[in-house]
């Protein structure tokens, strides 16, 4: 395929006051903050009402838990290249250690460490930064754990084998009432309440240091926004790094990136274990959005949704996945509905749109793959090589007559 | 590389450590699910063998399921998630032809039409919604890198799913069956005459399909799409059309075994063709994927441990049914990636 080498074009020297890698990450932040006073002085405004039907609290901070994990997803597939169909198992471990570690779950046990909840309280309770990075971290060993065995695989393989993954840690947890006699997860009962999170409440004029209730939801956004942002931050710096070139390296042709001295299986497995982080995250701040953890919750179709959500905004692309992110979580939460209600009250009729939302996936998921594969906001990269062996565009009648020639290029672009 | 051309490879070079390890770890795992099964045997024979009886009529359904996906997978490298929420469907399209057009609601005389032609017609649907899929999503993708047909099959299976919630509902749905319900025991053991059509049908199409790409035109046709897509254009072979055949074969026996499923079983859900192909590939993995003997092989072996493991005195039951399935896809990935009856394939 011709790359042609242009020579860069001599540009005047540009002072630039804030560092690139520093510019999206708060450009996120200061989108959060105007967002965040949005809905602080929306009744002041008049836009109340507004925003209750259409944007909720409640529908954007699950959106940020989505962002979250589908950051996390990114990088696996987007960025290493590995399909990987069981993002759900971190999530769900994210949210267990949330309940393990922040909940009256274990009451023949008595420990606190900065917790939110008075002492004379029995079971675990450690407070919610803790638990971050201990879901962090226990969702790293096992993304390591996990990816060990599946590595060696051929890419169609360590998909279903994720998917194994997926479907077996949650079935564990499901089943965890009884395990050897051990009630390690407590069911289909579920863990739940898990402690409040002590931290900057918003009061109606003012800030305060406290716990945090069912109803402080814009206290607990700007803790989703700044990890949202961490996340980000952080996709955005591993792949400007060298473990980020590797991962771009394997992706796009990993012989190639072997014989240039990339350690395969290292690299694979920081992938899965970086992402596995952000999932953990995204399923500590989730349980405490949801104030539990749920097993009945934790299923294939969030997996498939995460895929879905990096697919559509574009591969590889930080902003293609967070808007992607956000955009189908709102869909689900309330756009749906909403556009549905409001639908049925323009027309008279009595149509029930959210019933609708595997057609609505499955649908753009085939549509988006057969005529825009590169997502919504594609990276540059990305595209160039989804599109490597496309003669689709085309007209069938021209793919007869060029069919030799055709051949010929796809034959080499798989011999290269 | 000249010195190892030169001499033949007569000695073979030491094992490595980690291959120790691997091949140490794979027969302590075997001896244990030996031990396992002698426990099961010794505690009570008749528990176990009705376990496995159940599970050999599951089987049968694994292996007809599977060999859609291995037959897929060998001539264009997909895997065809879609193909599970088909079989859905043909328990679906089964049900509608058996009550709504045939208007049967349980055992009679004319019983035995009634189910061929449901097992013909639904058989041709499914096959000729297989055709469609292929047509439609897939055909396009065909030299688009495998992670593109793969999401599109994610994609497809959802759509199906929601043709099938739109169906049956969402929630689980009984249908009757027009088969007779009797049965009898063989020392003790309870078997059902369902069992016994399950297989007199599943074994004939079993031989029928590995007849047909054996010894047919059309199926040296398929594996020569299957080799070198290219060089089977330049001998003159449809490519597209061996592929749609290819389908449609695949999807009729989804077609069968739904039709099976729902006069055996009887209930269904949308969702049920999810569950049961993940695990009618984890069969056609464990066979070796590609390979027809292998996936039937599969098919039967994922049957029985699942019958075991739900109905043995020591299995650990139904609820953790899914965890055993995967974990044992997990094990075979991590000790023999190329199943029991594949070839070795590089990367």
């Amino acid at each position: 395929m011709g790359y042609e080498l242009s020579r860069p074009e001599p540009t005047p020297p540009r002072r630039r006051r804030i560092p690139a890698h520093l510019r999206w990450p708060l450009g996120f932040l200061i989108a959060g903050l105007l967002f965040f006073l949005l809905h602080y002085y929306a009744t002041r405004l008049g836009l109340k009402p507004f925003l209750d039907t259409w944007l909720p609290k409640s529908t954007i901070n699950e959106a940020l838990v989505w962002v979250i994990c589908a950051l996390g997803l990114n990088i696996v597939v987007g960025y290493a290249g590995l399909l990987d169909l069981g993002f759900v198992a971190f999530w769900a471990i994210g949210g267990y250690t949330a309940g393990w570690l922040m909940s009256g779950f274990f009451h023949f046990l008595n420990v606190h460490f900065l917790g939110a909840v008075p002492t004379d309280q029995p079971g675990v309770h450690f407070s919610f930064w803790m638990v971050l990075l201990a879901g962090a971290a226990l969702c790293f060993v096992f993304g390591v754990l996990i990816g060990a065995p599946t590595l060696r695989l051929r890419s169609d393989y360590l998909a279903l084998v994720t998917l194994g993954f997926g479907e077996i840690i949650p079935q564990v947890f499901r089943n965890g009432d009884n395990v050897f006699g051990y009630n390690i997860s407590n069911g289909d009962k579920s863990i739940t309440p898990v402690d409040p999170v002590r931290s900057v409440a918003i009061e109606a004029n003012g800030f305060s240091v406290r716990n945090l209730g069912p109803f402080d939801e814009l206290s607990r956004y700007l803790i989703f926004v700044a990890l949202a942002a961490l996340i980000i931050f952080m996709s955005l710096r591993l792949r400007d790094g060298k473990l980020g070139r590797a991962w771009l390296a394997i992706r796009e042709d990993e012989v190639a990136a072997s014989a240039m001295g990339v350690p395969l299986m290292r690299t694979k497995l920081a992938a899965y274990g970086i992402g596995a982080v952000a999932g953990g995250l995204g399923g500590v701040a989730y349980a405490t959005h949801v104030n539990g953890a749920f097993a009945g919750r934790f299923n294939f179709s969030i997996s498939i949704t995460l895929l879905a959500m990096v697919v559509l905004g574009g591969m590889g692309n930080v902003w293609g996945v967070t808007l992607g992110a956000l955009v189908i979580a709102w869909v689900n939460q309330t756009g749906l509905r909403r556009a549905g209600e409001a639908f049925n009250t323009q027309f008279g009729t009595e149509i029930d749109f959210t019933s609708y939302n595997f057609l609505l996936f499955g649908g753009v998921l085939v549509l988006m793959m057969l005529f825009r594969r590169e997502g919504m906001l594609p990276e540059a990269r990305t595209r160039l090589v989804l599109r490597e062996h496309d003669k689709t565009s085309v007209g069938q009648d021209a793919i007869e007559v060029d069919e030799l020639d055709e051949q010929a290029n796809v034959e080499a672009g798989e011999r290269r | 590389m000249a010195e190892t051309t030169l001499t033949p490879a007569a000695v073979r070079p030491p094992l490595s450590t980690k291959a120790i390890v691997l091949r140490t770890s794979a027969v302590l795992v075997l001896a244990l699910a030996a031990v396992w099964l002698i426990a099961n045997i010794v505690a009570s024979p008749v528990q176990f063998f009705s376990a496995a009886v159940a599970g050999l009529s599951n089987g049968a359904l694994y292996a007809l399921i599977a060999l859609g996906y291995t037959m897929v997978y060998g001539i264009i490298q997909l895997i065809n998630f879609a193909h599970g929420d088909l079989f859905m469907l043909g328990t679906l399209f089964s049900a509608f032809v058996i009550t709504t057009l045939a208007n049967q609601t349980g055992p009679s005389a004319t019983g035995w039409v009634v189910f061929f032609v449901a097992l013909v017609t639904t058989m041709a649907f499914c096959g000729l919604a297989n055709v469609a899929i292929e047509f439609f999503a897939y055909r396009r993708l065909r030299r688009a890198p495998k992670l593109a047909p793969l999401i599109t099959a994610v994609g497809m299976s959802f759509v199906l799913q929601q043709i099938g919630l739109k169906w049956n509902g969402s929630g689980q749905r009984n249908w009757p069956s027009v088969l007779p319900d009797d049965s009898f025991f063989i020392g003790g053991v309870r078997i059902d005459v369902n069992l016994l059509i399950v297989l007199g049908l599943a074994i004939p199409l079993l031989l029928l399909m590995r007849w047909l790409v054996a010894k047919t035109k059309q199926g040296k046709a398929m594996r020569a799409t299957s080799q070198d897509q290219d060089a089977t254009r330049l001998m003159g072979i449809s490519v597209n059309s061996t592929i749609s055949f290819t389908f449609l074969l695949g999807g009729a026996l989804a077609g069968a075994a739904g039709v099976m499923y729902q006069q055996t079983i009887g209930t269904t859900r949308y969702d049920l063709g999810f569950q049961l192909g993940l695990i009618a590939f984890t069969a056609a993995v464990l066979g070796g994927i590609g390979n027809l003997t292998g996936a039937v092989l599969g098919g039967v072996l994922i049957g029985l441990i699942q019958g075991i493991n739900d109905g043995a005195p020591y299995g650990l039951g139904q609820k953790w049914s899914q965890t055993v399935v995967f974990s044992i896809l997990i094990l075979l990935m991590v000790f023999r990636p190329d199943g029991l009856l594949g070839k070795r394939t590089g990367e």
